[in-house]
């Protein structure tokens, strides 16, 4: 198994009561709410966290990025991968991921990837996403391009990673003359690329054609089973097998020293489906041209308030369900086997606490994962034999067999 | 006394790869009406009151309401070199009198820039393409689909009797559909060009620039800088319009148009 601790960042601290006010805490929420006294604070709080997942035995750190919401401070995942590749030495640095169809230039993205693998001695899984609805319009990219952007910026980065150049590329969206980026990865092929998602039936089946691992983020049991059915069929289809070595899996999870305070801070976890799902706003989470044209009759009758987003479910049936689960390491150790049991994922995020959850208290769930759910988790992933891509030495995608590996002069040094 | 109901007839016409859609009715001197961004109402009174004195032809936008999407068009100079050619297949740019609305009056002012002395008429309603000076052009992105239809209007009444106080799901879908053929072809800027203010100064053709008092989605300073850049142009204020002149003030807005083609 591939073991990553995971934060949305969340800046909490910010006026909620101007954030209920105005109805909506994306996009257009003022940024006059934030305070960066409290950003400077909180930064290096999850510095410090990320460093403690490190020490005591997470396999990953995963990143993200998101724009104009206080429910992530992480403006540009490559700042923090950048710092980690500097500060740890041993966790693999997970990007799910750059927002790619936001870039404008995507080989200036492949060189600050490139970099990050060489200081991090190779240590960069380099996950790509289509950014939010409302990121869209936050970074004034045309959402009705969005998918096109992204499929074309993943060829162009994977083509300057691969092939020396110069060379020149005259795309649809993106035209370099010459590209020749004098900073390459130091993984070959290239770095693992990882794609996470929620809601896109496309994103999956491109994922399976690429072969890329899938990481779905916190989808219910049952839907997580159907995302990887239609995985496995497009996979067939392809012609290899999936399996755990392609599934991921966000969970939230709060551990701590009771039950009851564990409880108590997993419903932090609300704090940001409130911002996220329930605050966010369904016109500029949804700009036409952005989702899928078999989701057209649901989104315009969502962003009308005809129809409610389907996201947000209450507490108790999220931990019902297990979206979130929470408890002490004892009790939470059978719900996460239910889930491997189910759903047989081998790359598997943390996501440990969300909102106003305190330092101290992070850290402690830091802890008690690290000690006691991740060993248990260890021997559970053994005895289902849910072998991560590293483990099991999966091709690097399905233009490349060999799995990506670091070049061999670096192996040697 | 309720007028005549006009009798409209609707063929296909292929122009650049595009089935496009072609209205058409009355009889008497061409004039091609230009619609919204958010699609052609049907019934539309204002064309209805136009065929009663001119052989009208409704064109649906490519991607927009009947005409299919095509994939590869970018930008609205695109939309305007597909009308000319349009009109060069039916040999209709002799005598023809063009009318934009909103969006189709940006199309419009485009094809007035590429063929100066072609036209007989121009009439611009309402139209985007100008960058403001002072004020913006309403970001459509940032608006339901109703938000922003009835932002366009002065009086929410007219808005109910056109499209109900609730309108249909398949009215939604359509409107989201241009939406998004809009944001195809005027996201960056949005929906003006940098470069149209220059040209128009060699537009030989007279124009009548006409504005609803009350527009909120283009602002009335957009109008007074078309009806300055134009040489032979000037300006007409509807009192009691917002951006839909056409939908609010649909016989007024005729009416205008009709002494504007017959006083020559």
């Amino acid at each position: 198994m591939h073991l990553m601790y995971f934060t949305e960042q969340p800046m909490s601290a910010y006026d909620a009561q101007a954030g209920l006010d105005f109805g909506a805490t994306a996009l257009m929420f003022s940024n006059r709410h934030f305070d960066p006294v409290a950003g400077s604070r909180l930064y290096n709080e999850y510095l410090e966290h990320y460093r403690l997942a490190e020490e005591v035995g997470f396999d990953g750190i995963m990143l993200n990025e998101h724009h104009n919401a206080p429910f992530c401070m992480q403006a540009k995942c490559n700042v923090f991968a950048s710092i980690l590749a500097a500060m740890t030495r041993r966790v693999k640095l997970v990007l799910l991921g750059n927002p790619l169809p936001l870039a404008d230039n995507p080989v200036r993205l492949a060189e600050e990837l490139a970099m990050i693998d060489m200081v991090s001695r190779g240590r960069l899984v380099s996950g790509f996403v289509r950014g939010g609805g409302q990121e869209q319009l936050a970074a004034g990219v045309n959402p009705a391009y969005n998918r096109e952007r992204f499929e074309e910026a993943h060829a162009l980065i994977v083509k300057a990673w691969t092939q020396t150049g110069p060379f020149r590329w005259e795309g649809t969206h993106y035209q370099h003359r010459v590209v020749n980026p004098w900073a390459v990865p130091l993984q070959t092929p290239h770095p693992r690329v990882w794609i996470p998602g929620v809601l896109s039936k496309e994103t999956i089946v491109w994922a399976a054609k690429q072969r890329y691992p899938y990481i779905a983020l916190s989808t219910e049991i049952e839907a997580t089973k159907k995302i990887w059915e239609l995985y496995d069929k497009v996979a067939l289809e392809t012609g290899y097998a999936g399996g755990p070595e392609y599934r991921g899996y966000l969970q939230r999870c709060h551990v701590a020293e009771t039950e009851e305070k564990a409880m108590a801070n997993a419903k932090q976890f609300m704090w940001m489906q409130g911002e996220f799902t329930g605050l966010a706003h369904p016109v500029w989470s949804s700009p036409s041209g952005y989702f899928s044209p078999s989701y057209r009759t649901a989104f315009v009758e969502y962003a009308v308030g005809r129809r409610s987003n389907p996201r947000g479910a209450a507490f108790e049936d999220q931990i019902t369900n297990q979206q979130i689960v929470a408890g002490t390491p004892k009790t939470v150790i059978p719900k996460l086997r239910r889930l491997l049991e189910e759903t047989r994922p081998s790359i598997m995020g943390f996501w440990a606490s969300d909102g106003f959850v305190s330092n101290e208290d992070t850290k402690t769930c830091i802890r008690l994962l690290g000690q006691e759910v991740l060993p248990a988790l260890r021997d559970i992933g053994k005895e289902l034999g849910l072998w991560s891509p590293f483990e099991a030495n999966a091709p690097t995608s399905i233009h490349f067999a060999e799995p990506a590996r670091l070049k061999d002069a670096a192996r040697q040094a | 006394m309720s007028p005549t109901p006009i009798a409209w007839q609707a063929e296909t016409v292929p122009v650049a790869g595009i089935a496009l859609h072609l209205a058409r009715a009355g009889a008497g001197a061409p004039v091609l009406v230009l619609h919204h961004d958010i699609g052609r109402p049907e019934p539309s009174p204002f064309d209805d009151a136009l065929a009663r004195s001119f052989s009208v032809l409704a064109p649906s936008h490519p991607g927009y309401d009947k005409s299919p999407r095509p994939d590869w068009m970018r930008s609205v100079r695109d939309v305007a070199v597909v009308y000319q050619w349009l009109l060069g297949e039916r040999e209709l740019t002799r005598d023809l009198t063009l009318v934009g609305l909103g969006l189709g009056g940006w199309i419009a002012a485009e094809m007035a820039t590429m063929a100066p002395r072609a036209f007989k008429r121009l009439v611009l309603v309402g139209a985007m393409g100008i960058k403001p000076e002072r004020g913006e052009i309403a970001d459509q992105a940032l608006l339901s689909y109703i938000d922003y239809v009835r932002r366009g209007f002065a009086d929410q009444r007219a808005f109910d009797r056109l499209f109900g106080a609730e309108p249909t799901t398949a009215q939604l879908e359509q409107w989201d559909l241009n939406r998004e053929m809009t944001f195809r072809i005027a996201w960056k800027p949005y929906m003006y060009g940098a470069t149209l203010p220059h040209l128009l100064g060699g537009v030989a053709t007279p124009a009548l620039v006409v504005w609803g008092r009350e527009d909120r989605i283009v602002p009335l300073e957009c109008g007074e800088r078309y009806a300055k850049s134009l040489p032979r142009a000037r300006l007409a204020i509807v009192e009691g319009a917002g951006h839909f002149v056409d939908m609010e003030k649909p016989d007024e807005l005729a009416q205008l148009v009709i002494r504007f083609v017959n006083e020559a």
